[in-house]
C-alpha cells in the first residue's frame, strides 16, 4: 500500500510539473465544452432563401410574406432570373430557390392546381429533407388560406356535414426537453467525449513514455510488483477524469442550465467504472507500442471510430444492423447513453443496469488484458 | 543538394520502418470513409416507437399499418396505459409513443376531427422533431386518402428538385469532411510530432550543427508527409468515386491543386505547433485537442455552420478546414471552377503564408 502511495505521488508530481500540459488537461477541455456545445447542432435554421417572382401580384407577394414570417428562413433575396439565382446557388450564397411562375394567380383560379418549382441545395441530404418539410408546411398553410380567400364567394354556404373534409390533428408533445434545446442533448455528450479523450490519451502515452525515455527499465529492476505499478499509474488519471467530470457538470448546470434529474451518486459510480475501461485500454495500447507517436496514433484511431459509432452525434438506430451490432462493443456508446439517461430523464440504477453490467465486464476484461500484457522484462 | 536528398531518404526510412503507424496512416482514411459511407448517417431511419391505442378500430389500425410499413419507424411495443410511457422512456427502449384517443373513428365521422398525440423523448431534440414531422405527414396522407371523394378547390403543389445530391446520400456530405480531417491529421499532427521528437531526443542539435541549413532540415522533415498526404488524398477520392459513386463534376487538376494547397497549409500549421512545443506529448495534445475537435465541429463537416451561434460563425472563418470543405464540395458536387472559388483559394493561401512567416519567426536555430 505504501509503495502504491509513493508511485501515485510521483505520477502526480510529474503531471503537475509539466507546465505545458496542465492547461491542456484542465483548461482546454472546459473551454471546448463551452464553445463546442454551442457549435454542435443539427437544427436547420437560418436557411438562406431566395425567390424569383415572375407573377408579381399581391397574391404571389402574400406567399413570399409567409416565408418571410417563418423563423426558419433567413436572408430573403429576390433574383430577377433563374440564371442569376443558380449562379448564387453555385457560389453558395443561397440554399433554396423558389420560383413563382407567371400568371400564378390567374392559372390557379383557372386550373385549380398549380406547381411551384423549388430548388434545394441537397449536399447536406438530411438538412435538405428538413428544409423540404418546412417549405411544404408553409405552402400547405398558404393553401388553406387561399381556399378561404379565393373560394368563399363562389361556394354555397350550406353544405352537408358529410361533405366536409375530415381531419386528423396531430398534437406533438416533447418530453424531457420541451423547448427542443439542442444543448441539453449535446452538453452531456461533449462531456463524455472530453473525459474519454483526456484519460485515453494520457494513459496511452504514459507507460510508453517511460519506455521511450528509458526509465521503465529502472522501474522494472525495483521490487515494485506488477499490480502495484499499474494501480499507481492508473489512479492519478482516474482522479483527473473524475475532476474533469465534476467541473464539467458544474459548467453544464450553471452555464447551460442543464437539469440533473437523476442521482449524482449513480453518475459518479458509473463514470468511475467507465474510466477504468478507458484506462485499461490506454495501458494495453501503451504495452504494445514502442514510441509515444505510435501509441498516440493507435489511441486516436480507436477513439475516432468509437466516437463516431457512439450515437453521440448521429443516431445509432439509423445505422444498418451489422453496424448496430458492432456498437455493442463500444464503451463510449454506453457512457453517452447513461449520461443522457441519468442527467436528463432521471433513469435509476435498474434502468441503466444493462449498460452498467456491460461496462463492468468490459472493465475487468480490459484491465485483465493490460495487466497480463505488461511484462516486467525489457 | 545531394546531402539534402540523403536527409529526405533518412526521413522516409524512419517512417517506413514504423509499420504500425504506417498501417494506421493508410488504414485510417479507408476505415473512416467506409464507416461514413456504410454505417454513419444523420438521416433518421428505423426509429423504435410504441403505440397506445385506446380505441382499436379500423382507422387506427390502418394508420398503425401505414406507420409500421414506413422505413422511418418500427413499432416495437404496444402499451395499454399512459403510466407505462414514463417507464419505457426511462429505459430508453423507444423514442416516441403515439396515443390514439378513445372513440377515434366515431369522432372522425361525427365531429370530423380526431386527435393523435405524438409524445417524443426529446432528449434528442433533432430526432424528436423529425419523428414528429414524419408522423404528421403520414397522418396528412391518410387524411387525404379518406377525403378522396371530397373535391378540394385549389391546390398549390411545391415541386421540389434536390440538386447536387438527388438521392440525399449523406456520404456526399461526409467525404469532403473525412478527406479534410485525414489531411489535417497526417500533415499537421505527424509533422509537429516528428520535429519535436528530434528536439526531445536531442538529435535536433546534431541536425543544427550539420552543414544542412535550418530550412533544409524543416523541408526535409516535411517532405515525406507531403508525399503520404497526397497518396491519402488520392486513395480517398478513388474510394469515394468507385464505391460511393461520388461524382467529380469539376476539374481533377483543380482538385489536385487545391488539395496540395491545403496540405501545405496543414504542414505549416504543424511546423508552427512544433516551434511552440518542447515535448512530443505537448505537440500531440495541441494537435489533437486544439485542432481535431474544432476541425470536426466548426468546419461544417457534420454540423451546418449556418445554424450556429453568430459568434461561432465568425470563429469558423479562421479554420482553414472550413474553406477547404467549401472548395471540395464546390469542385466535386457542384462542378464549379476557380472563377467561383478564387475567394476561398485566396484565403487558404493567405493563411498558409501567415503560418509560414510566423513559424520562421518563432523557429529557434540556437539551443537554450
Amino acid at each position: 500500500m505504501k509503495i502504491i502511495g509513493y508511485i501515485i505521488q510521483k505520477e502526480f508530481k510529474q503531471i503537475f510539473r509539466n507546465k505545458a500540459m496542465l492547461p491542456i488537461i484542465f483548461i482546454v477541455p472546459l473551454i471546448q465544452l463551452i464553445i463546442l456545445s454551442n457549435a454542435v447542432t443539427f437544427e436547420v435554421k437560418n436557411i438562406k432563401f431566395s425567390y424569383i417572382d415572375h407573377d408579381k401580384t399581391s397574391f404571389s407577394r402574400e406567399l413570399i410574406n409567409k416565408f418571410e414570417a417563418s423563423t426558419y428562413f433567413d436572408v430573403i433575396t429576390e433574383y430577377p432570373s433563374e440564371k442569376i439565382a443558380s449562379t448564387a446557388m453555385l457560389k453558395g450564397d443561397v440554399g433554396v430557390i423558389l420560383e413563382i411562375p407567371l400568371y400564378f394567380e390567374r392559372d390557379l383560379l383557372k386550373k385549380k392546381k398549380i406547381d411551384l418549382s423549388v430548388i434545394i441545395n441537397a449536399i447536406d441530404g438530411a438538412a435538405a429533407g428538413v428544409e423540404n418539410v418546412y417549405i411544404n408546411q408553409i405552402v400547405q398553410s398558404f393553401n388553406k388560406n387561399a381556399q378561404v380567400d379565393l373560394m368563399q364567394p363562389s361556394v354555397p354556404i350550406i353544405i352537408g356535414m358529410k361533405n366536409l373534409p375530415k381531419s386528423i390533428t396531430s398534437i406533438p408533445s416533447f418530453w424531457y426537453n420541451k423547448t427542443l434545446n439542442y444543448k441539453t442533448f449535446m452538453v452531456p455528450g461533449i462531456l463524455v467525449l472530453l473525459v474519454t479523450m483526456i484519460t485515453l490519451f494520457l494513459s496511452g502515452m504514459n507507460i510508453v513514455r517511460e519506455k521511450e525515455i528509458g526509465t521503465l527499465e529502472q522501474m522494472n529492476v525495483t521490487p515494485i510488483k506488477k499490480h502495484q505499478f499499474i494501480i499507481g499509474k492508473l489512479f492519478p488519471f482516474l482522479v483527473i477524469g473524475m475532476l474533469l467530470l465534476t467541473v464539467g457538470l458544474i459548467i453544464a448546470r450553471l452555464l447551460f442550465n442543464i437539469p440533473m434529474v437523476g442521482s449524482l451518486g449513480l453518475m459518479y459510480l458509473y463514470t468511475s467504472i467507465y474510466i477504468l475501461v478507458i484506462l485499461g485500454m490506454g495501458l494495453f495500447i501503451s504495452n504494445y507500442t514502442d514510441t509515444q507517436q505510435q501509441a498516440m496514433f493507435i489511441a486516436w484511431f480507436f477513439a475516432v471510430i468509437f466516437i463516431l459509432m457512439s450515437g453521440l452525434f448521429t443516431p445509432i438506430e439509423s445505422m444498418p444492423e451489422w453496424a448496430q451490432f458492432l456498437t455493442e462493443f463500444n464503451p463510449i456508446k454506453y457512457f453517452v447513453e447513461v449520461m443522457r439517461m441519468v442527467m436528463l430523464k432521471g433513469s435509476t440504477f435498474i434502468d441503466i443496469l444493462p449498460q452498467f453490467t456491460k461496462t463492468l465486464i468490459y472493465a475487468f476484461i480490459m484491465n485483465g488484458l493490460a495487466v497480463w500484457s505488461y511484462k516486467k522484462t525489457a | 543538394m545531394k546531402r539534402f536528398i540523403g536527409f529526405i531518404k533518412k526521413e522516409f526510412y524512419h517512417i517506413f520502418r514504423d509499420r504500425r503507424s504506417l498501417f494506421i496512416l493508410f488504414g485510417m482514411p479507408i476505415a473512416q470513409i467506409m464507416l461514413f459511407g456504410f454505417a454513419i448517417t444523420n438521416e433518421i431511419n428505423n426509429v423504435d416507437i410504441a403505440i397506445l391505442d385506446k380505441s382499436k378500430d379500423v382507422n387506427t389500425q390502418k394508420i398503425i399499418n401505414k406507420i409500421s410499413s414506413s422505413k422511418y419507424f418500427s413499432v416495437k411495443q404496444i402499451i395499454e396505459n399512459e403510466a407505462e410511457i414514463e417507464a419505457i422512456f426511462k429505459k430508453g427502449n423507444v423514442k416516441a409513443v403515439l396515443v390514439f384517443e378513445k372513440d377515434f373513428s366515431k369522432k372522425l365521422t361525427v365531429e370530423n376531427n380526431a386527435d393523435v398525440q405524438i409524445i417524443t423523448d426529446a432528449t434528442d431534440p433533432n430526432t424528436a422533431n423529425t419523428i414528429s414531422n414524419f408522423v404528421s405527414s403520414i397522418l396528412q396522407k391518410y387524411q387525404q386518402e379518406i377525403n378522396k371523394d371530397i373535391p378540394i378547390a385549389y391546390q398549390i403543389v411545391p415541386e421540389t428538385r434536390m440538386i447536387y445530391n438527388q438521392e440525399l446520400k449523406s456520404v456526399f456530405m461526409f467525404v469532403p469532411g473525412v478527406m479534410t480531417i485525414i489531411l489535417m491529421l497526417v500533415s499537421a499532427m505527424m509533422t509537429s510530432i516528428s520535429i519535436t521528437r528530434e528536439k526531445e531526443m536531442g538529435t535536433m542539435e546534431i541536425l543544427l550543427v550539420s552543414p544542412l541549413k535550418p530550412f533544409q532540415v524543416i523541408i526535409g522533415k516535411v517532405f515525406p508527409y507531403i508525399f503520404l498526404s497526397i497518396i491519402n488524398a488520392i486513395v480517398i477520392v478513388l474510394l469515394s468515386i468507385f464505391i460511393f459513386k461520388m461524382p467529380v463534376q469539376g476539374s481533377f487538376f483543380l482538385l489536385g491543386f487545391e488539395s496540395i494547397l491545403f496540405i501545405v497549409n496543414a504542414l505549416s500549421l504543424g511546423i508552427l505547433i512544433s516551434t511552440i512545443s518542447e515535448t512530443q506529448q505537448t505537440a500531440m495534445m495541441i494537435s489533437l485537442m486544439g485542432l481535431m475537435l474544432p476541425v470536426i465541429l466548426l468546419s461544417g463537416f457534420i454540423f451546418p455552420i449556418s445554424s450556429m451561434h453568430f459568434i461561432l460563425q465568425i470563429i469558423s472563418n479562421i479554420i482553414p478546414a472550413k474553406w477547404f470543405i467549401i472548395i471540395l464540395k464546390g469542385i466535386m458536387l457542384k462542378g464549379i471552377g476557380i472563377t467561383l472559388l478564387w475567394k476561398e483559394t485566396l484565403i487558404l493561401a493567405a493563411m498558409t503564408l501567415f503560418f509560414i512567416v510566423l513559424s520562421i519567426k518563432k523557429y529557434k536555430i540556437r539551443l537554450e
